[in-house]
Formats: C-alpha cells, sequence, structure tokens
C-alpha cells in the first residue's frame, strides 16, 4: 500500500476539545455506575416489567455497530476492494473498541458484576448469552490478529485468514446478538427467527454510519485529505446497507401483523403505543431510514460533507429508536397468558407498561459512548493505523499500484 | 574529591540511620502496646453457644470456606441435607449473646475475624444472619 | 486472645450422629440458661429428619407438581399470596419493583364478562425457558423437578425474567435485610416460587397450599405426579386439566383444572 499510515498526533483544537468531552463523559458515567452499584437498580428506571431498559439499548447498539464497523475492512481484504485499504485498519480498531465497550455496558449492568467470572466459569450452550462471551472475545482476538497482519512487516500473507476468520465470527456474533431476542418464545415481540438476518441486516447499516462519521471526524482533526470518490462510494454503500435494513423491519413487522396472535402487539407498535408508536414511525422509519437514504442518493453528495454527516448521525438515531422500539416496546406489551382475555394482578398483568429511564441510566450510556471514543483515540496514538491522505490522486495511485502488483 | 565528599556522606547517612532508629522505638513501643491490649486489630471471638463444632477450630479456620463452598452446591443442586454442614446449624450456635447475629456489630463471630483477615463475607448478603426461632427473627419483612 | 475451647472430644467408637446428639443434649443441659430464647439445640443439631431421604438428596424419580382447582378459587381470598410472603420474608408490597412469588390473577372473558380466578407462580416446566437462557447456569432444575435459582451464582443479567413465558420470575432490586433463614434472598438475584423447597424436602406442602386449605377452598392438591397412587396423579388422570400457555409445549409441574 503505497498511501502512508501516521500515528494520531493530536494538537489540534478538535482533537482536545474532544478529549475534554470525551473525559467528561466519561467522568459523568462512572459516577452514575458507582450510584447504581452501591443502591441497586432500585435506583433505575428498570423494574420486573420492564427488565431490560436502556442501557441494553446501547450495549446492543455497540454491538451491532461494533460488528458493522469491520464492513470496510471486509470489503478490502475479503472481498478486494482496493480503494478501502487505507481505512481498513481504522475500521478494525472501531470494531474492537465498540464491541468491548457493547460487552461491558452489558456487564456493568449486571445485578451482581463482581460475579461475572461465574459465566465464563460456568458455560451453558444452550444460552445465547454464555456464547456471547466467546463469539465477542474471539471476534476482537480474531480482529485484532488482522490488524497486526496489516501492521507487523511480513505478516500480510495472513491477512486473508485472519480476515476471513473474523468474517465468519461477526456472522456467528450477530446471529447470536439477534439471537437473544429471536429464541424468546414468551413475548410477542420477539420470538422469531428473522431476528438473527435482520440484526445481521442492520448492524452493517449502523456501522457503516459510525465508521464514516468517524473517518470524517479523525480526517477534520488531524488534516487528512478526504477525498469526493471514497465518500461517494461510502455514501452509496449506505444508501445500500439501509435499504437492506429497511427490508428486514418491514419483513418483520409485516408478519407479526399477518399472525392473528401477533397483531395486537403490532397495533401497539405501529398505531397506539404513545411514545414507541412516535420513535418508530418518526424516529426509525422516516428520520432513520426515508430521509437519510433520500439525501444520500443525491448525485454530488461527495461535495455535500454537511448533508453526509447530517444523514448518518439520523441514521444513527434511528438505530436508538429502533433498538428502544423492539427491547423496550416487546416489554411494555403484557404477557399472553390467556389470549383473547382480559388478566389482571398485582403484578402489572394485562397491562401495558410504562418506563421512564433514569438519569443514571443515561449516565451508563454515556459511559459507553466515552469509553469507545477514548479506546479509538489511545489506539490511534499508539498505533500508527491513520492514512496519511485519502484524497482521490492518492487513492487512484494506490488501485494503479494494487493493480499492477495482482497482474 | 573522593576524600572531601565521603565525610559529608558519612554524616548525612548517619543521620538518617539515627532518625529511623528513633522513629522506629515509640512505633515498637505502640505495636507491643496494641499486642497486649484488647483493641480492635486483634479477632474477639466470642463464644459459641453449643457444643461442640463440626470440627475442631484449627481445622474450621482454613478450611470453613471450602466446607461452605461444597456444601452449598450439594444442598442447593442436589438436595442433600444432612443437617451436619446446615448454615443454619452453624449460625444457631455462632450466633452472638447480644446481638443475636453473627455479623450485625464488629465483634461478632463471623465479622469479627473477617473484619481482622480484610475478607469481605458476601453470604449475609442473602442469607439470615440469626438464628431461625429467635427474637430477632420477625415474622415478616419490614 | 480468647478462644473457644470446646470439651476435647475422646472420640471413641461412637457413630458420629449418636454423639452429636448426646453433646447436644448435654450443652443443651448446661447451657440453658444463657441461651436466647426459643433456640432449642436438639432441633438445630438433629436437622436431618428420621428419613435418610435427605441425605440422599433429590431424586429424579419423584416429580413434584400441583394441581389448581380454579373453580375453587375465590375473588376476596389471597391466603395463598399471604403466606407465600410470609414464609419467604416477602414484603407483600405491589410496586412494580417488589418481588411477587405468587400472585392472583383475575381472568375475564370479555364477552360475557364472566371472572375467574386462580393463583400463578412458577409453573417448574420440565423444559424451561428460564433454564435454557441463563449464562450461568444458576436458573437450573432440580432432579425432582423443581426449578430453582442458585443465587451464588446469579449474576443478576435478568434474561430469565425475559424469557419466562409467565413472568414467574422477580429481580431483587435493593438490598435486603431480616432474610427467612429457609428463604436466603439479596440485592441483584433473580428469584421465584421454589415450591417451598425446604418444605418439601422436611415432607410438607408448600406454603400456599397449607394456607389454601387451610382457608377452606381446597384449590391446591400437591404431589408426586410421577407416583401414579399419588393423589395428585390419579385425579390428572381423571379430569381434564390444562397448563398455562400449553401451546409452548414446556410440560409444566403445575397444572389448572377449570381454565
Amino acid at each position: 500500500m503505497n498511501i502512508v499510515l501516521n500515528k494520531l498526533q493530536g494538537g489540534s483544537r478538535g482533537h482536545y476539545q474532544l478529549l475534554a468531552g470525551l473525559v467528561l463523559m466519561l467522568l459523568l458515567g462512572v459516577s452514575a455506575l458507582l450510584y447504581i452499584e452501591h443502591h441497586g437498580h432500585i435506583v433505575t428506571g428498570m423494574n420486573n416489567q420492564f427488565v431490560w431498559g436502556l442501557p441494553d439499548v446501547f450495549s446492543i447498539f455497540l454491538m451491532l455497530s461494533g460488528t458493522g464497523a469491520l464492513t470496510v475492512a471486509l470489503l478490502a481484504s475479503v472481498f478486494g476492494k482496493v480503494e478501502y485499504e487505507p481505512v481498513a485498519p481504522l475500521s478494525g480498531v472501531l470494531a474492537i473498541a465498540m464491541v468491548l465497550t457493547g460487552l461491558l455496558l452489558l456487564m456493568l449492568d449486571l445485578g451482581r458484576p463482581d460475579r461475572a467470572s461465574q459465566a465464563m466459569i460456568h458455560f451453558n450452550p444452550k444460552s445465547v448469552l454464555s456464547w456471547n462471551l466467546y463469539l465477542y472475545s474471539g471476534f476482537m482476538g480474531f480482529v485484532g490478529a488482522y490488524l497486526w497482519t496489516l501492521v507487523e512487516p511480513g505478516m500480510r500473507r495472513f491477512t486473508p485468514w485472519a480476515i476471513g476468520l473474523a468474517f465468519a465470527w461477526r456472522i456467528g456474533l450477530t446471529t447470536g446478538t439477534g439471537s437473544i431476542y429471536g429464541f424468546q418464545v414468551a413475548r410477542q415481540g420477539f420470538d422469531s427467527a428473522i431476528f438473527a438476518p435482520m440484526y445481521i441486516a442492520l448492524s452493517l447499516s449502523y456501522g457503516l454510519a459510525v465508521f464514516v462519521l468517524v473517518l470524517l471526524l479523525a480526517c477534520r482533526n488531524n488534516n487528512i485529505a478526504l477525498g469526493d470518490a471514497l465518500l461517494k462510494r461510502l455514501a452509496r454503500l449506505q444508501v445500500i446497507f439501509i435499504g437492506v435494513g429497511l427490508y428486514f423491519v418491514l419483513v418483520h413487522h409485516m408478519t407479526n401483523y399477518y399472525f392473528t396472535r401477533n397483531r395486537d402487539f403490532e397495533c401497539f407498535i405501529l398505531f397506539d403505543g404513545g411514545i414507541y408508536t412516535t420513535l418508530f414511525w418518526l424516529g426509525q422509519i422516516l428520520l432513520g431510514t426515508l430521509v437519510p437514504a433520500g439525501l444520500l442518493l443525491h448525485p454530488g453528495i461527495a461535495q455535500m460533507r454537511v448533508r453526509i454527516a447530517a444523514s448518518l448521525a439520523l441514521v444513527v438515531l434511528g438505530a436508538y429508536a429502533q433498538l428502544y422500539v423492539t427491547i423496550l416496546g416487546s416489554q411494555a406489551q403484557p404477557l399472553p397468558l390467556f389470549p383473547g382475555r382480559q388478566v389482571s394482578s398485582s403484578f402489572f398483568d394485562g397491562v401495558v407498561n410504562s418506563y421512564t429511564p433514569s438519569l443514571s441510566e443515561w449516565g451508563l450510556g454515556l459511559l459507553g459512548l466515552a469509553m469507545v471514543g477514548l479506546i479509538v483515540i489511545m489506539a490511534l496514538r499508539l498505533i500508527a493505523f491513520l492514512p496519511q491522505r485519502l484524497d482521490d490522486a492518492a487513492l487512484q495511485k494506490h488501485r494503479a499500484k494494487q493493480a499492477l502488483a495482482a497482474s | 574529591m573522593a576524600g572531601r565528599s565521603t565525610p559529608r556522606l558519612g554524616i548525612v547517612s548517619s543521620l538518617c540511620w539515627l532518625v529511623l532508629l528513633l522513629a522506629a522505638i515509640p512505633a515498637a513501643w505502640a505495636q507491643a502496646a496494641q499486642a497486649s491490649s484488647s483493641r480492635a486489630l486483634q479477632p474477639v471471638i466470642e463464644t459459641a453457644r453449643g457444643g461442640q463444632c463440626v470440627a475442631d477450630p484449627a481445622f474450621m479456620r482454613r478450611n470453613h470456606m471450602k466446607l461452605l463452598m461444597h456444601q452449598r452446591d450439594d444442598t442447593l443442586r442436589g438436595g442433600i441435607r444432612t443437617g451436619k454442614h446446615s448454615l443454619k446449624a452453624c449460625i444457631a450456635c455462632h450466633a452472638s449473646q447480644s446481638s443475636q447475629s453473627v455479623t450485625a456489630e464488629p465483634s461478632n463471630f463471623c465479622q469479627s475475624c473477617h473484619n481482622y483477615a480484610a475478607v469481605k463475607i458476601d453470604c449475609f448478603e442473602c442469607h439470615a444472619n440469626t438464628p431461625a426461632n429467635s427474637a430477632a427473627q420477625p415474622q415478616v419483612k419490614p | 486472645m480468647k478462644h473457644d475451647n470446646p470439651t476435647p472430644a475422646n472420640e471413641a467408637a461412637t457413630s458420629r450422629s449418636g454423639r452429636r446428639g448426646f453433646l447436644a443434649a448435654a450443652a443443651a443441659g448446661l447451657t440453658g440458661i444463657a441461651l436466647a430464647p426459643g433456640v432449642r439445640l436438639i432441633e438445630i443439631a438433629q436437622a436431618a429428619p428420621a428419613g435418610a431421604a435427605l441425605s440422599a438428596g433429590a431424586s429424579s424419580k419423584v416429580r413434584w407438581g400441583m394441581l389448581i382447582d380454579s373453580n375453587q378459587c375465590s375473588a376476596d381470598c389471597k391466603a395463598c399470596v399471604t403466606a407465600c410472603n410470609s414464609e419467604n420474608g416477602l414484603s407483600g408490597g405491589t410496586l412494580p419493583t417488589d418481588s411477587q412469588w405468587i400472585r392472583k390473577l383475575e381472568i375475564k372473558e370479555v364477552r360475557s364478562g364472566r371472572k375467574q380466578y386462580l393463583p400463578m407462580m412458577c409453573q417448574h416446566c420440565a423444559e424451561p425457558p428460564c433454564v435454557d437462557v441463563c449464562p450461568t447456569g444458576a436458573s437450573f432444575k432440580r432432579a425432582d423437578g423443581i426449578v430453582l435459582v442458585d443465587r451464588h451464582r446469579c449474576i443478576g443479567c435478568r434474561y430469565c425474567l425475559m424469557a419466562c413465558p409467565y413472568k414467574a420470575r422477580s429481580f431483587v432490586h435493593a438490598p435486603v435485610t431480616h432474610q427467612k433463614p429457609d428463604a436466603p434472598r439479596g440485592m441483584g438475584t433473580a428469584e421465584a416460587c421454589n415450591l417451598c423447597v425446604n418444605r418439601v424436602d422436611r415432607g410438607e406442602q408448600p406454603a400456599c397450599v397449607a394456607a389454601c386449605t387451610a382457608s377452606g377452598h381446597a384449590a391446591f392438591l400437591f404431589g408426586d405426579l410421577n407416583d401414579p397412587s399419588s393423589e395428585i396423579a390419579k385425579r390428572i388422570a381423571s379430569y381434564p386439566t390444562r397448563q398455562i400457555r400449553e401451546n409452548l409445549n414446556l410440560d409444566t409441574g403445575v397444572r389448572y383444572l377449570g381454565i
């Protein structure tokens, strides 16, 4: 590769602003964490009806985006798209940081996080959460190996092996993440095999959005020339991924609506679910899917950097909306103990439950985001992963050189 | 050069040793004083109520944690309840006469040694630390 | 340093239980004055009952189950709930964060307005989803069919709360004090009806069953599903009993009449 990779130099104002913001978020997050650990989950908005709340939304978002962020590296090293090679290391670093932090958030939300080692000592082969421990650590290991083959002189010949394993593991991981929900027969909002492929599709969209946002930020803060050609390709790719994600979401909801036994749940989400309906139509479908796809389809998109950033930010917001509706909306609905009959009890059977995330849960989410940023910055400072230039001329030369080397 | 710096070095190092020595004397005295007093540094082992423990104290000091860890799985997962290693039986004997508990006060049986060893007791996050059928057991949790 | 100096035991060839019984009786006699009121050492020392069943542990030959007759459950009675709360040290509160191991369901037929009632607790399934999803194996099924939470292993991930089709599980959100000795429970772990496993192991019936019988409704019947001569097995063989959410095919240990 003839584009030089450098370490992050820092020193720019943008860099220090970013760092300050991340550290502030980290401090807020850690104090929220300590507050929850000390007092128990009673201080959060979670209860016996809303079992998994906002921290789970953040955690799953990070896990999905993390596996999706590897897409560019996969395109470069598995599918042979050489124009993505200079940014493949950044893609790998982001993937590791996000998956690590997603897992960390999950562990910090445990009732007894001091016992997290029990999950490593005792393995339940039927539990997806049990698999997750190995799926995530394996993913991080393989991506780490991939990054090592990229930077270590003479290890380039192992790159296809490392990235191939990372690819297979990535598919398994996201299948596992989707199956956390898909395997639950109890709730009408889950209980479906489509969760696995749907989450793979969504992870492509979310991961690419986060990756391009990070790329834009990195280039701006470090004076890396970012060419139109690369951005145009990434924008087109994003539109395709948004479309694929939308397809699976549509199939999921249409099927659920078609099944008479699940129709009351679908009507709840689609029509009379209050915040869930708003988040679904406004957040997930309109702002998270249709608007960004429309914006990104502009033929001159590559010059409209602000528009790209705004569209991708909307995709990320749409991601949060989608996860909120999926994870929390399914918990809002009562369990169908006696379908067709009205049930009531002292344990909130038969009623639609309400959930308000507490400040401490937002704090945990901030902790996750701060950790991703700090891990990425630290990694980029320590190892030369940032390309020196990504303008059209440099990439064209790079492609020509690779073509020559291949022939 | 070497000759002139050596005496200065010698004076400095001697002074250091002197200071250390002077500091050590009161420290040793305090240590001795504490060892002989009944202050909180030493664990206070309250007399248990019952006759004899399931094993001798030396064995129990070293192995009670292993007994607890092994037995709890037998009892909970296997349903084996022999009574010999019952935690309730331990608590019934070892509960303090005054506080009716094994952990309520720093001088109570479990708490005192664990404070001394600086090992946090996790058991009583869940388990009752008072004996069954005692005045300390209210009928319904407040 | 104060020492607890027990009487040095001259270990002769007497059997362990004999020695314990003798020493317990001697200790009880000698220290009777010093004991707190109500503690009976003999009772504690001989915690293992006469039968050898407890030392052998739970057996898979037995499958504990319950048969609940919804027709006998009345609108105004909550004896089972009160008994369960009392037995297990639950607060009895009904805040969204309070634990409820058993609750009374009111089921209303929408068209006709007809109401019926029944108690709802952990169904002790033969194929429990909560056991499937637990990452540490803390949620487990004992050999005799009782589904339990091993709180030593529970990490509080709440996956079992999500996965249970009956919403049987609760999570302990706040620190717990003054637990019942037979019902250890603490913050950060999941919990549910354990079929009063302590009582069952002593040969008694679960608290809800006893309370319902005492109240006169006799809606509960507890017994060994595997024993054809038990009352519960005979009734299940004679009457059309159902399981809640039968289509999930979980083979619950708790069956119902009248639903």
